[in-house]
């Protein structure tokens, strides 16, 4: 019997190594692909966070950027209702304060509907020193209050490849003030790329 | 009693047709409003002058084109401007306080100042005849 265990050891000792060996790489393979796992799970959350806070982003500008029918109404019977996030709160009030020469025109309007459209304006122009998705329109300005949208140096540097055969010599377009023009839903306030498209000309893509 | 209607008919056209052929209650209550505020009897002729009287090369015409039955356009901003004429746009001196606005900007945008009570009347009566 001593002799059969003496015979059989060294391959007792080899099976109990590699039983244990097996052990200790299985668990650890495991424990990798546990932590792949919960990598890929933590990878996952994020990107649905992502996606979840650009949602909310985007619920955020949609819900607190509120059109008003008595300003859509009285401006658009010249012109673009143009949206009031696309100048701050300065250059409205100015815009306002001088309806009598309004860009070399006059706009007066009787005082409550002039009090309506200011208060509107205040309260949905584009905020100054708060992060949105408009402070890019802020770039390089140098007038606090500016009062052209197509002055912006942001809005110059957006439309500077465009050639005056696709804007002021084209016929369905002619000026920049034009926005809604090229982009369909300017009224909107949404000038994204993939929504524009030039009369004869088509989409724009940069 | 076929004659009885066709004779009421006529009578209205008459009627209607020696009055401002499309005055409406908006136009009416202006006019008297003029009126009270010192004007004399509206004529269209001088209403008709005025529109296309030019200052500094600019008239109503300049917008609303030679005939208020076009379509105009507005000259800074391109926009169309529908017809001025109520015979083709009935929309038209409609609403007491659009009348009010307009004839304040366009009176100031083209003459240079305010409309007297007596050419926004006469203004208006031409008008209301288109």
């Amino acid at each position: 019997m001593n002799n059969l265990v003496k015979n059989i050891r060294w391959a007792i000792g080899s099976a109990s190594l590699g039983a244990i060996l097996l052990f200790g790489i299985t668990s650890v393979s495991v424990s990798v692909a546990d932590e792949d796992e919960s990598n890929e799970h933590e990878q996952h959350e994020k990107y649905e966070r992502g996606e979840h806070e650009r949602a909310e982003q985007a619920e955020r500008h949609s819900t607190k950027w509120k059109q008003d029918k008595v300003y859509a109404a009285e401006c658009s019977e010249c012109h673009l209702a143009y949206p009031a996030n696309l100048l701050p709160a300065e250059s409205w009030k100015k815009i306002m304060a001088n309806l009598d020469d309004h860009f070399g025109e006059n706009a007066e309007l009787d005082k409550s509907t002039t009090l309506h459209i200011a208060n509107y304006l205040q309260s949905q122009a584009l905020p100054i020193g708060k992060r949105s998705k408009w402070s890019r329109m802020l770039r390089n300005l140098k007038d606090k209050a500016p009062t052209r949208i197509t002055k912006l140096p942001f809005f110059i540097h957006k439309h500077d490849e465009l050639s005056d055969d696709m804007v002021k010599n084209n016929p369905k377009v002619g000026s920049f003030s034009h926005c809604n023009a090229c982009h369909k839903d300017a009224e909107k306030s949404m000038f994204d790329e993939d929504t524009v498209s030039i009369p004869n000309f088509g989409r724009w893509e940069d | 009693m076929k004659k009885i209607a066709l004779i009421t008919l006529v009578f209205t056209s008459f009627g209607l047709a020696s009055n401002n052929l499309f005055a409406t209650e908006a136009s009416d209550t202006l006019i008297k409003e003029y009126q009270t505020e010192g004007a004399k009897d509206f004529s269209e002729k001088a209403g008709k002058t005025l529109w296309e009287t030019k200052v500094e090369d600019r008239s109503c015409t300049s917008c609303h084109t030679m005939s208020v039955k076009n379509t105009g356009k507005h000259k800074r901003t391109g926009k169309e401007i529908k017809p001025m004429a109520p015979s083709v746009n009935p929309e038209r001196l409609s609403e007491v306080k659009k009348i009010r606005k307009w004839l304040l900007r366009n009176c100031k945008g083209t003459f240079k100042r305010e409309c007297t009570p007596q050419e926004k009347g006469d203004i208006l009566t031409w008008l209301s005849k288109q």
